[in-house]
């Protein structure tokens, strides 16, 4: 596969960034140390009141975690990016960000005043942050992904984090399939059990990559997915691009 | 958690029936108790609820099931907020488990979910564009269209980390009694859904019953 790398950069932990994601890169994620949250929102840039959405993604492919196959719908019906690679297995995308208030709690005052750029962010706080950027408040802020982080359930539903899902290097690539406004912040995941706040950084980097062809991983990983694609095409509809995958609607 | 109630439906100050594929909106107060009833059964009431006074302020999915550690709803959940309030509590239900994470229907989900030819079928999103614009005085716009509950759903999760959709818990006759803990905008959706084994694919009734404190 000819992937050629156009930006990298290592975020540290408890940050936050947002940028955009043209059609058709690649978005490479590294957890360099282990340990690390990558907290995903989407959004699509030409229209903002379209965003990821945590059920629809769930229910579509009948899962309740997120891996290598599974695309990652908007509300509107289309795929905002397909999961490529992974190497992690099984994301989180139900439990949402720590927010400042159980931040504080859990980990103690941390303010900008005393500790500068290694104060304890919420992840609630960065995409507020991010959001508003983009003329976007708390009513926009949808369920997001939490790359890297385990969350299962036993039989009676119960939730449990599993801190041992963790290892050095576990990667993502992601494949936009729709230009997209990625927020992304690298703050604790809320049922991290660690005592103190962790604080691992991420590996970001761009790739440019070859086009979707008919036996792609994602494309046929579910029936649902072929169609999310196919009306992913449709919004980009347009006479002087010959789509690259002839969709049927079986 | 099956626990049943002690309120008859002829003490309710309020009682609506809102057939399948009909949208509801309406307030409660704090301290009010409200019912919905799934009168024929394998009915899905897609509800979301609002802080009356400050919308911004909404039910949340992964608040909710975050902070009770569970991802189905039942009796003695409390339904949080994204600002991590309290808003309701499930304080009767003789159906025992409701789903949260399956979301609502919605014309362009079920092209994905069923067959691109399904765009044109009705379904719960669009129940609740109708409602948020037909009805401006709640202060609702699309982006409030968040991740709802479904009462009367339910949606397993397996060790596998799969999700299946199974019916037969509810049946006719059964509800779910909240009491709110702050002025409530509620906004259901009852489910026009025809492409559902899991309702048999015929929609039906739900009522709705409010007592006051
Ligand atoms: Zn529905």
């Amino acid at each position: 596969m000819s992937e050629t790398l156009i930006y990298d950069y290592t975020m540290p932990g408890g940050h936050h960034w947002s940028f955009r994601m043209r059609r058709g890169t690649r978005l490479r994620l590294t957890d360099l140390e282990g340990g690390a949250n990558a907290a995903l929102l989407f959004y699509n840039p030409e229209n903002l009141l379209e965003r990821y959405n945590a059920p629809d993604t769930l229910k579509g492919q009948h899962t309740f975690k997120l891996t290598r196959g599974n695309c990652l719908y908007s509300d509107m019906g289309r795929c905002f990016a397909s999961v490529i690679e992974d190497s992690f297995g099984w994301h989180d995308t139900v439990c949402g960000n720590l927010s400042a208030d159980a931040c504080l709690k859990k980990y103690g005052e941390h303010s900008y005043q005393a500790f500068r750029n290694g104060w304890f962010l919420s992840g609630e706080a960065s995409f507020l942050t991010e959001l508003a950027k983009y003329g976007l408040t708390e009513r926009d802020m949808a369920a997001n992904l939490n790359l890297f982080s385990k969350v299962y359930t036993d039989e009676a539903g119960n939730l449990a984090y599993d801190p041992s899902a963790s290892k050095p290097g576990a990667q993502v690539v992601l494949r936009f399939d729709m230009d997209t406004l990625v927020l992304m912040h690298t703050c604790p995941h809320p049922l991290n059990p660690a005592s103190a706040y962790p604080r691992h950084p991420v590996k970001v980097e761009f790739l440019t990559g070859p086009a979707m062809t008919e036996d792609d991983y994602c494309l046929n990983f579910r029936p649902e997915n072929r169609r999310a694609l196919e009306n992913t095409r449709l919004y980009y509809l347009d006479p002087a691009i010959s789509p690259t995958v002839a969709y049927q609607n079986p | 958690m099956i626990r049943e109630s002690q309120r008859q439906m002829l003490a309710a100050h309020f009682r609506q029936v809102i057939p399948a594929g009909d949208y509801f909106i309406h307030k409660i107060r704090a301290g009010d108790t409200f019912r919905i009833l799934d009168l024929e059964g394998n009915q899905a009431a897609d509800t979301l609820f609002y802080n009356a006074d400050d919308p911004a302020e909404r039910y949340s999915a992964v608040d909710t099931v975050r902070e009770n550690g569970n991802v189905y709803l039942t009796a003695g959940t409390l339904l949080m907020s994204n600002r991590g309030n309290p808003m309701l509590e499930i304080v009767a239900d003789t159906c025992g488990r409701h789903d949260t994470l399956g979301g609502a229907c919605a014309s362009e989900s079920n092209t994905v979910r069923y067959a691109l030819d399904k765009r044109c079928m009705h379904s719960c999103r669009d129940s609740w564009m109708l409602a948020i614009n037909r009805h401006e005085e709640f202060g609702l716009s699309k982006r409030d269209i968040t991740h709802n509950i479904n009462f009367f759903m339910n949606v397993p999760v397996t060790a596998e980390g799969g999700l299946t959709f199974e019916d037969g818990i509810s049946g006719a006759g059964k509800y779910v009694e909240l009491e709110a803990k702050m002025d409530i905008t509620v906004l259901i959706s009852n489910c026009p859904q025809l492409n559902n084994p899991c309702n048999g694919y015929n929609p039906t009734p739900i009522e709705v019953a409010v007592w006051s404190q």
